[in-house]
């Protein structure tokens, strides 16, 4: 029997631990911040870093902080307009030195001229390529941006730029909620040669 | 009041953790590659180590000793401080975002660490009363953190020194504590407690 004794004392002694980190767990609750969240659903998730910085919700941080609501050239007008809705500023000309508004984009490989090096991979910031060394790489379009990072590091360049035209088959209403409809929303037709 | 000073000096200088103790070895070497991290790792540290110690001198004296349960310190210890560091951890990110960021991975890494229950077992060893509980557990983290911060400086002076190559990367790193822990040495003999 005297055994219990400590079982009992180690077993209270554990559960008033548990039960004081489980209060602070509650008590002290970080909750992000929600605007955070708000600006980063309403930027178009390129990850392109025109706006100099290395993604959309680190720019979203800095918006909530105070940045210019300017900066994303591909959410464009209809962005900044979005997030001057949002956060009630006023509406800005798009800045110029971060690039310019471009119609929605993929990056869309040669393959007969690719050489395999794997540098698109890495630039790639949503990891849209696929390929190994030596190995012929190529895009995965429904994951593609087009935020042009894969072009610079590419030492034959291999990789197109094409536009995605609105046709009638894959022209859609704009998403209610979203101002700026990336071209993630509208990508599963778009008219480029899919290699499986 | 003298007698809390001398085991203040005692524990930072004379029996140093890390290098007369040799406790604590792995954050001394592991995080010791740059001045900044390993400031952060000193103050994170500091605050656990002597919030350990606390906790520990409380437990011993109001659960293990009442109950007889002298037998089982090392395990309500370990408890205890995993407790400590969670909840710091906790208190610290609702608190204070910045230092939150600062200390980063290295506060859940200092449960871990061996000097944390060293200092606890100590205490009881040396039959610490309150005070010098909480004194003894500061000092350590002082001298803790002293020798990983000079030791930092000293390996990023070495990253950009011409080291033979049988030394390089780890090798030079542990000549250099050895050193360290030698020059140490210097201070034994300076209070006798």
């Amino acid at each position: 029997m005297e055994i219990l004794e400590p079982i009992i004392v180690l077993t209270l002694f554990a559960s008033v631990c548990g039960a004081l980190l489980g209060f602070a767990a509650i008590k002290f609750k970080t909750e992000g911040n929600p605007i955070v969240d708000q600006i980063n659903g309403l930027l178009p998730q390129t990850q392109c870093g025109q706006c100099g910085h290395p993604g959309c919700k680190p720019y979203a941080e800095a918006i909530s902080k105070g940045e210019a609501i300017n900066r994303c050239p591909p959410g464009g007008e209809a962005g900044i307009k979005a997030l001057a809705e949002l956060l009630e500023l006023e509406i800005l000309e798009l800045d110029e030195s971060c690039g310019e508004e471009t119609r929605p984009r993929v990056a869309y490989i040669r393959e007969e001229e690719c050489i395999g090096c794997t540098k698109c991979i890495q630039a790639c910031p949503v990891d849209a390529i696929v390929g190994a060394a030596k190995l012929m790489h190529t895009v995965i379009l429904s994951e593609c941006t087009g935020c042009d990072l894969c072009i610079p590091p590419c030492p034959v360049d291999c990789i197109d730029m094409p536009f995605v035209e609105t046709t009638s088959d894959n022209w859609r209403w704009a998403h209610p909620n979203k101002a700026a409809p990336s071209n993630k929303k509208n990508d599963s037709l778009i008219d480029v040669k899919l290699v499986s | 009041m003298s007698e809390i000073l001398l085991l203040l000096v005692s524990t930072v200088l004379v029996n140093n953790f890390v290098l007369a103790k040799f406790l604590g070895l792995c954050p001394f070497m592991g995080v010791s590659s740059r001045v900044e991290t390993a400031t952060g790792m000193a103050i994170a540290t500091t605050f656990v180590l002597t919030m350990a110690s606390l906790a520990s001198y409380l437990i011993k004296f109001f659960i293990l000793e009442p109950f007889g349960l002298e037998y089982l310190q090392v395990l309500s210890f370990i408890l205890a401080i995993a407790v400590v560091v969670q909840f710091t951890e906790m208190v610290i990110q609702k608190t204070s975002p910045m230092l939150y960021r600062l200390l980063g991975i290295f506060l859940p890494l200092i449960t871990t660490n061996c000097a944390v229950l060293g200092v606890a077992l100590l205490n009881v060893n040396k039959e610490h009363n309150f005070i010098q509980s909480i004194i003894f557990g500061f000092g350590a983290a002082l001298g803790f953190s002293l020798v990983l911060i000079l030791f930092a400086a000293i390996r990023e002076r070495i990253a950009v020194a011409d080291v033979p190559a049988p030394f390089q990367g780890a090798a030079i790193s542990l000549i250099t504590a050895g050193l360290m822990s030698l020059a140490f040495m210097g201070f034994a003999g300076l209070v006798k407690i």
